[in-house]
């Protein structure tokens, strides 16, 4: 456990001075905390009808007794929040997928491996060291999203926020899929020797989530409980075997051998 | 305290360590020789357990190697080609990371003693990466020996530092030494190797060869005296070209250089029969070849 700890402090003092990715982990939960609410902000001023209300399909399911401007922002807010669950597989992408080929390309990896830690204690560490930092920053976001949120919209409107689906959907879902996008990163941190190349694979992580999201202002998709509960499921799955996956995959001799 | 017995590295079809079979002592200073690819940073990992051997056996301080590898790494120190230190963390910080990773228990304390000891305790709170290269050197060598290590594998210790850092390290190697720590040190730095080792392998890919310094001169030029004369010395050479026990005499200039066994025993016999010849010698002394010379002659 201490090398853990020691590992976790090493890579947060070192991701923490470096201001890039720092700006990372900031700017991306700033601008998408933001967004939303300058969109609801404007909305308020709004009367009359929308020129784009929600998609047919999902006025039944959504919007039952709702008047056009609050289905609207029901729906809105759906689609804002569902943001919250892109944003901490985007954060740790920048750090994970930095992690093992950063050391790769600093010559630190070798006197690291030296050392007694365990390939499980060092990915454990290195995943940790980039979950942490998202999770903390998304629900910082979100907690700002739900005090401004509260501010510019009405009772009916907020009380769709509270939802157990999205609570569940930021609390439990989402930082399964920040594991998943670390551990993702990680493996294709051991396996490639760019961390340029690193971070583009890893993104592909958010794909699926971007694609839920066009699916859903296309109304191809509602995100509702049973979804957010199977894509919960899924992830756990997932999770699971890569995690397994990324400590089978990590060979210290092909990482220290391969690399030039 | 280092045991290899017929240890073989492959990466693919390529051969990296052939057979190597060593056999190192307590607090000796081994120096490990050979060109650019030779398979020495190579061994060095797999006698740390960082890569597995392919065939053969190693133990390390009476642990396996491929078995025993927590053990072996937890009990050796390691001076890594390059430093590897974390830039953008001070000194201080970067040895109290590894500090706990070797599980040392008075961290501090032994952070501490190693700044002062290699002279970067006023840095200490530096970045790392604003250091000049040997005293990121310094800094690898305190890193390695934080957890007091028995062993230590020291690569290319001294390499591209100026003199006077190269000086400091070696003087430390030196005192690690007289600590009775055993050290197997990779140099390309032959007088580096002349003047610290107790004993010198060189290999390429397979031993070529183990002996000490001065082993390694006397096996492929044997013993040789030079007698520095007042006048040309080729008139001399049928002076004492008879003696038994000269294995070959040569004339270069005013210098006669006599090849033999024993100088001890049958120098003043031989220095008798010059001075009877009427030779006026004026110094006489033992003909040292450079370990470069023995080095160019076992690889070349």
């Amino acid at each position: 456990m201490e090398k853990i700890k020691t590992i976790v402090a090493k890579e947060w003092a070192e991701v923490f001075k470096n201001r890039l990715v720092l700006f990372t982990v900031a700017f991306l939960p700033l601008i998408l905390t933001a967004l939303p609410l300058i969109t609801l902000g404007a909305m308020r001023n709004v009367s009359g009808e929308f020129n784009e209300p929600p998609p047919e399909q999902f006025l039944g399911e959504l919007c039952q007794g709702m008047s056009e401007l609050v289905c609207t922002q029901v729906y809105m807010l759906n689609l804002f929040t569902l943001l919250f669950m892109i944003l901490p597989v985007m954060i740790p992408v920048t750090i994970a997928a930095y992690s093992i080929v950063g050391e790769k390309t600093a010559r630190s990896l070798e006197p690291l491996l030296a050392t007694p830690i365990t390939t499980v204690e060092l990915l454990v560490a290195k995943a940790i060291a980039a979950v942490v930092p998202a999770i903390v920053a998304t629900w910082i976001a979100y907690a700002i999203y739900l005090v401004g949120a509260r501010l510019l919209v009405d009772d009916e409107v907020f009380r769709h926020l509270l939802d157990p689906l999205w609570l569940i959907a930021i609390f439990v879902v989402g930082p399964l899929l920040t594991l998943l996008a670390v551990n993702v990163a990680l493996i294709v941190s051991s396996r490639v020797t760019d961390p340029r190349v690193a971070e583009q694979l890893s993104g592909v992580v958010i794909l699926p989530l971007i694609l839920l999201v066009v699916g859903q202002s296309v109304g191809l998709v509602l995100l509702n409980r049973q979804l957010i509960l199977a894509i919960g499921a899924v992830v756990i799955l997932l999770d699971a075997a890569l995690l397994y996956l990324s400590v089978k995959t990590f060979q210290r001799e092909t990482i220290l051998t391969r690399w030039r | 305290m280092i045991k290899t017995e017929n240890l073989t590295k492959k990466f693919n079809d390529i051969v990296a360590v052939d057979r190597l079979t060593l056999d190192i002592a307590q607090g000796e200073v081994f120096g490990f020789l050979g060109p650019n690819g030779a398979g020495k940073t190579t061994t060095v990992r797999l006698l740390t357990s960082l890569i597995a051997p392919t065939a053969g056996s190693a133990s390390v301080l009476g642990y396996d190697v491929g078995r025993d590898d927590q053990n072996v790494r937890r009990n050796v120190g390691i001076l890594t080609e390059t430093p590897g230190m974390y830039e953008r963390l001070s000194a201080w910080r970067n040895l109290t990371i590894f500090a706990r990773l070797y599980e040392v228990i008075d961290v501090e304390g032994q952070v501490e003693r190693y700044l002062r000891l290699l002279g970067l305790w006023q840095r200490r709170d530096d970045a790392v990466g604003t250091f000049s290269k040997g005293m990121r050197q310094k800094l690898a060598i305190a890193r390695a020996l934080l957890h007091e290590p028995r062993v230590l594998f020291l690569d290319e210790p001294t390499a591209g530092l100026d003199p006077e850092a190269a000086k400091l390290v070696r003087d430390f190697i030196a005192e690690l030494k007289s600590e009775g720590r055993t050290i197997f040190l990779c140099t390309h730095n032959l007088d580096e190797a002349d003047r610290l080792c107790d004993r010198i392998a060189v290999f390429n890919t397979r031993l070529r060869v183990v002996d000490t310094p001065a082993g390694l001169r006397r096996q492929l030029y044997g013993r040789q005296v030079v007698f520095h004369l007042a006048q040309t010395a080729e008139p001399f050479v049928n002076a004492i070209n008879g003696l038994p026990y000269l294995k070959q005499v040569q004339a270069v200039d005013n210098k006669l250089i006599v090849a033999l066994d024993d100088p001890e025993t049958y120098n003043p016999e031989l220095i008798r029969s010059l001075v009877a010849a009427e030779a006026n010698i004026q110094f006489v002394g033992e003909l040292r070849h450079s370990l470069e010379d023995v080095y160019l002659q076992l690889v070349g």
